[in-house]
């Protein structure tokens, strides 16, 4: 009969075993956890599978945006001022300091700590608020339309596919936020947590290069 | 080999109860809701099949008004949209689909688990794909069929050479097809990396499942840059932005990079699946393991990343930097090694096997034939001066038919043949098939060689009619001859699969005695795939795993509970209960269509059918209550989940 | 290869020092590609025969390793004959090469050529003349969609692209009448956008030239002044040119001589009375989707609108 047990306390993983009456051995895996954090959950990789498709859309658009660049004389074109420096880096803050919040629930998650939880996804959905309206004037301050010419259109279109994801992470968050007030909860509830966490990082960080785009790019290149 | 007195193991498990968890609820609303990857797969499969003969009509049509110079069967604009429509349907309602259907069918049998994961979100899929189905048909039946072409170039497709809504139909069904593309992509790759039964490491995964691990890595990677063009010309079509506006600041060439840089990918995305194929039967019906498992598992990997610098081999003839032109010139000469290498490792296993010629290997044959000729020319096409003579002539239809029909197609039919016994529990006729393959491999010759001829001689893509003194009538009349011949041979192919699933012979567990883990249960699986989940010794663990090989005991059988496993070595990590039959993925599929639609006619439709869209997410999301599944209702005092960082952790259930 | 001299245009009958090149390229290409056709399906044939005899993993190893070995090196050789290739034909070079700007339009030619001296650019559409043996290099574009220039017995083709203007070389080395067709797809008449490269000698190219550049002739007899009047008192002058006279559309093709044209609507139809007066009347009905609209005139005015036509050498 062979076994196999972990180092840790009483905790067992899986047990193969030959069991008497027959040839056969068994692996049982009755005493598994129904359920893990991190890369161990199958969410994960599968918000992973996410930020993946959503990283690349948004590198071949900050492509889109250089290879224009290479085929205008202007950039932007003339009479037209770069974006307004002030709401970009505003939210630019407010996107890097939602990672306090973010990053203190993720750790409530981790410790199955339902109140901490609640109260850190709720001050995250206050800073997701805060970030999607500073995006308005974001908008309000590009210094050009949409319509006006290509430079124009991909600038709205990296602020734009930017501001789905914002808008998404808040409404989702919202969502999940809602789910630690009213319930059901239970444990993998909290996993669900962490992993939105997650997601939440990559909308905050992929703001890095494409405010570098948006507002340096005309500026110092 | 496996030992036909091998001792099956006691029935620990009790099937009936097994049955009553992993069944769907019986008639309509178990059709609607069903989250089993099997019928998911197989209503894929059949939706798929249909365009596919849908696409040969079109193409048929093409082939008719050809036949004969100056004919006036069809006029230009119907013309177009007949080439347009063709293309487009059987790049994306056909070619993609199929192959990511037998993935959804085949990888979770193949890794010995009992469903794929995420599957809601497999399910969803579906319906999108079902959606852009009707968004590309539909309007072709309403005279608004796309006419620009399948790779819509601009400015062509603008708004002001073509202001009808026929670009806008073509843009918003990229969408469709994109997003139901990338749903199964990240659950194929996630079941691979997590779902895979103990003892299945890395170097013991069958080769079809590798194929399809990479053929959904590159559609991670490939599809957003489709995304991103279709948005960008629909925005330039219905919003007035100018990305392809040359007056306005935009670029003509913009759409081809950022098409190509999908397009290319796309061919190997189609392509990769047939490779795995290929290997998979070479493997089972020469009776040993495949020759040089690393050398093809690198050959697939490594034709995944070549594959993604090849894209402006398509732009040659747009008088680019001669730098650049080499630099992809010797790329796209560079991804025939690997293929080669897979071609050698074939042979090689063939050579030391003990071959079974059998229908499904009959058309592995073909695909040897007409995929190498394909290969060949496409040698000839990365070759700058040469590609700029025949570059956008019927050299390049010959080409890409001898590799997408003979890369995919012949090695499609061949896995219809070698599946089918698996997935309806009978036999296919082997005379019927023969039949079949030889009527469609010689119309297949007859239709396209002669094409690479009319191509050196000066006949252009995508021309609706020809002069009648430019040579090209004789080779456009045998064609229309080997479309008769390939129409024959799919008819052949209807009535045996119509008369096997009435009448055929019951197929046994497995009939070719073949290796991977699908064969190791019934035909067709039940709805819980194995009775027992087996652990795997070997990469073919039915000719490798010793007769004492440990099955997997313990999970439950009162609620869909799954194995999830390490992504390096498949060691047993933790237990996943597994999603009920659903109602959401429909009624999400439903938003998300009314959202693509409705875009098409005005902006605000992104506003409004966000609301349902949201709603139905979050209906999708909300769990269930615990009651008497539950792990651990609140309030909760401490956590037990582990942790990445810890081993795995045991509790009671 | 004779063969190919049965066909209207051939890649396989070269006519120019580029299109051999590449034709010498093809069939290099072509017997390497059936050699190796033959030697794999070869090679299958005999594993499928081979039947399970003891072949150690050594050997097959050392048979799939030769076999890549041998891959990489074929394809390394068509690599060097490629870039050789292209190096070849990028430039006939020369200061005696003749300039033409050409310039792509739904669905007809726009040919310009260049001259030091403004006053001598020659304008005309949907033919080419060019000096056998001299060098020609084309600056293309387009005025819309993206079309493509394609002589298949002269030169590969390139791509006309709106916002963009490339130069590609081409030569004729014997005096015929080649053909080119447009092969990017750029709408409904895709199929009928093609145009006469004529290659000729020296004297005969530059005499054509200079009968181009003088502007079109007085009518003489009182049916052609009436065909005048007609062609500038109606809609044609919203597109067409006819220089030395009022007429100064550049939407269409310049008709300033276009009775001397070998055909019609871009290479579409024969440049006969009956074949012209069907397409002043009723385009749509010859090329339907083509930018011209139809002109309804009675028989008179269209007799006297040929008549006046057909003096335009």
């Amino acid at each position: 009969m062979t076994s196999r047990q972990s180092a840790v306390g009483s905790r067992q993983s899986a047990v193969v075993s030959r069991q008497s009456q027959s040839s056969v051995r068994t692996l049982d895996v009755s005493m598994l956890a129904p359920g893990g954090f991190g890369h161990r959950s199958l969410m994960w990789w599968g918000t992973l599978g996410l930020v993946l498709i959503e990283g690349t859309m948004f590198a071949l658009a900050i492509g889109a945006y250089f290879y224009l660049r290479s085929r205008n004389t202007y950039w932007p074109p003339q009479n037209i001022a770069p974006p307004d420096l002030t709401w970009g880096t505003l939210n630019l803050l407010v996107l890097l300091a939602s990672a306090v919040p973010n990053e203190l629930a993720k750790k409530a998650a981790e410790h199955v700590d339902l109140r901490a939880v609640r109260v850190w996804l709720v001050v995250c959905l206050v800073f997701g608020l805060a970030f999607n309206l500073v995006r308005v004037f974001e908008f309000l301050h590009l210094n050009v339309t949409f319509s006006n010419d290509a430079y124009g259109s991909i600038v709205w279109l990296l602020l734009g596919l930017h501001t789905v994801h914002i808008a998404t992470d808040v409404a989702d968050t919202g969502v999940l936020t809602a789910l630690m007030f009213i319930g059901p909860v239970e444990e993998k509830r909290f996993v669900d947590v962490q992993e939105n966490a997650v997601y939440w990082y990559f909308v905050v960080f992929t703001w890095l290069p494409i405010y570098g785009v948006i507002y340096w790019a005309p500026r110092i290149i | 080999m496996r030992d036909p007195d091998h001792e099956l193991p006691p029935v620990r498990e009790d099937p009936e109860q097994l049955e009553q968890t992993w069944a769907d609820p019986p008639g309509l609303v178990g059709w609607i809701t069903t989250v089993d990857h099997k019928r998911i797969a197989t209503r894929y499969l059949v939706t798929a099949f249909a365009m596919f003969l849908l696409g040969g009509v079109l193409a048929s049509l093409m082939r008719l008004q050809l036949s004969r110079p100056e004919n006036t069967l069809f006029g230009p604009d119907f013309y177009n949209q007949l080439f347009t429509t063709h293309g487009t349907n059987m790049m994306f309602l056909f070619a993609v689909p199929v192959t990511q259907a037998l993935g959804i069918y085949l990888v979770p049998l193949m890794v010995g688990s009992r469903n794929i994961a995420f599957p809601r979100m497999v399910a969803y899929s579906y319906w999108l794909y079902l959606g852009g189905c009707l968004m590309l048909w539909i309007p072709f039946l309403l005279n608004t069929g796309p006419d620009m072409g399948w790779f819509s170039y601009t400015p062509l497709a603008e708004l002001l050479y073509t202001p009808t809504k026929r670009a806008d139909v073509w843009a918003q069904m990229i969408t469709f097809t994109e997003v139901a593309g990338l749903a199964v992509a990240v659950a194929i790759v996630v079941t691979v990396l997590k779902l895979r039964a103990p003892g299945m490491s890395l170097n013991r995964i069958p080769i079809f499942v590798w194929g399809m691990v990479v053929q959904s890595f590159m559609i991670i990677f490939a599809m957003p840059a489709v995304m991103l063009a279709s948005t960008c010309l629909i925005l330039d079509r219905l919003a007035n932005t100018h990305f392809f506006d040359v007056d306005r600041g935009g670029d003509a060439l913009l759409w081809q990079h950022l098409f190509w840089f999908f397009g290319h990918p796309e061919v190997y995305i189609i392509f990769i699946p047939g490779t795995a194929m290929v290997s998979t039967i070479v493997t089972t019906f020469s009776r040993r393991h495949i020759f040089g498992y690393l050398a093809v598992v690198m050959s697939l990997v490594s034709t995944g990343f070549i594959g993604f610098g090849l894209w402006v081999h398509h732009m040659f003839a747009t008088g680019l930097p001669k730098l650049g032109e080499s630099f992809f010139t010797a790329a796209s000469m560079v991804v025939a090694i690997p293929t080669g290498i897979q071609f050698f490792c074939w042979i090689a296993t063939l050579w030391s096997g003990r071959v079974k010629i059998s229908t499904p290997f009959v058309w592995i044959l073909g695909f040897f034939w007409v995929f190498l000729i394909g290969g060949l020319t496409g040698v000839m096409l990365a070759s700058v001066p040469l590609d700029l003579q025949v570059h956008d002539t019927y050299f390049v239809v010959a080409h890409l038919h001898y590799v997408l029909i003979g890369g995919t197609v012949f090695p499609l039919f061949g896995s219809f043949y070698y599946w089918w016994p698996k997935f309806t529990g009978r036999m296919m006729n082997a005379a019927l098939g023969v039949a079949s393959f030889l009527c469609f491999f010689v119309g297949f010759n007859l239709t396209f060689f002669p094409m690479h001829l009319l191509g050196l001689h000066g006949m252009p893509r995508r021309v609706y009619t020809y002069p009648p003194d430019a040579g090209w009538t004789t080779m456009n009349g045998l064609e229309l001859v080997g479309v008769a011949f390939m129409t024959l041979g799919v008819i052949l192919f209807i009535v045996d699969a119509w008369s096997s699933l009435r009448a055929g012979v019951a197929a046994s567990d497995d009939p070719w005695q073949a290796g991977t883990l699908e064969w190791a249960t019934s035909s067709p699986p039940p709805a819980y795939n194995f009775l027992h989940p087996l652990t795997v010794a070997g990469r073919e663990p039915l000719w490798d795993n010793p007769p004492d090989q440990p099955i997997v005991v313990g999970l439950r059988s009162d609620v869909r509970d799954v194995l999830v496993t390490h992504v390096m070595d498949a060691e047993p990590d933790h237990r996943v209960e597994f999603p009920e039959p659903t109602k959401w993925p429909l009624l999400t599929a439903l938003s998300t269509s009314a959202l693509f639609v409705g875009s098409i006619f005005t902006a605000w439709a992104v506003v409004y059918c966000a609301v349902p869209l949201f709603v139905s997410m979050t209906g999708w999301f909300w769990p269930k209550h615990p009651g008497e599944t539950g792990t651990q209702a609140w309030p909760i005092a401490h956590r037990t989940l582990p942790m990445p960082s810890e081993p795995p952790s045991g509790r009671a259930a | 290869m004779t063969v190919a001299a049965a066909f209207l245009q051939s890649a396989l009958d070269p006519a120019g020092p580029q299109a051999a090149h590449i034709a010498r390229l093809w069939w290099l290409l072509f017997w390497i590609s059936a050699g190796v056709f033959v030697l794999v399906l070869a090679f299958l044939a005999a594993a499928l025969r081979h039947r399970g005899a003891q072949t150690s993993e050594r050997r097959l190893t050392f048979g799939v390793s030769l076999a890549t070995t041998v891959t990489v090196v074929v394809l390394f050789i068509i690599l060097g004959v490629t870039m050789w290739t292209e190096r070849v034909n990028a430039t006939l070079g020369a200061s005696s090469a003749v300039t033409i700007e050409l310039t792509g339009h739904q669905f007809w030619w726009e040919v310009q050529y260049d001259a030091a001296n403004p006053s001598d650019r020659v304008t005309t559409a949907n033919e080419m003349h060019i000096p056998v043996g001299r060098p020609v290099v084309l600056k293309v574009t387009s005025r819309d969609v993206i079309h493509s220039f394609w002589a298949p017995n002269l030169q590969g083709k390139r791509d006309l692209i709106p916002g963009y203007t490339t130069a590609i070389w081409l030569q004729a080395d014997r005096p015929q009448t080649f053909r080119a067709q447009c092969a990017e797809f750029c709408g409904r008449q895709h199929a009928h956008m093609a145009m006469e490269v004529v290659a000729e000698p020296e004297a005969q190219y530059e005499q054509w030239l200079a009968a181009r550049k003088a502007p079109a002739r007085e009518p003489t007899d009182a049916g052609a002044m009436r065909g005048r009047e007609v062609f500038l008192t109606r809609q044609c002058v919203l597109c067409h040119r006819i220089r030395g006279t009022l007429a100064a559309g550049l939407v269409g093709p310049d008709l300033t001589h276009v009775a001397s044209r070998g055909t019609l609507a871009a290479g579409t139809l024969p440049n006969t009375t009956g074949h012209l007066a069907g397409w002043v009347v009723n385009p749509q009905a010859l090329k339907p989707g083509s930018q011209m609209p139809d002109n309804e005139m009675t028989s008179e005015e269209l007799q006297s609108l040929l008549a006046y036509l057909e003096t335009l050498k």
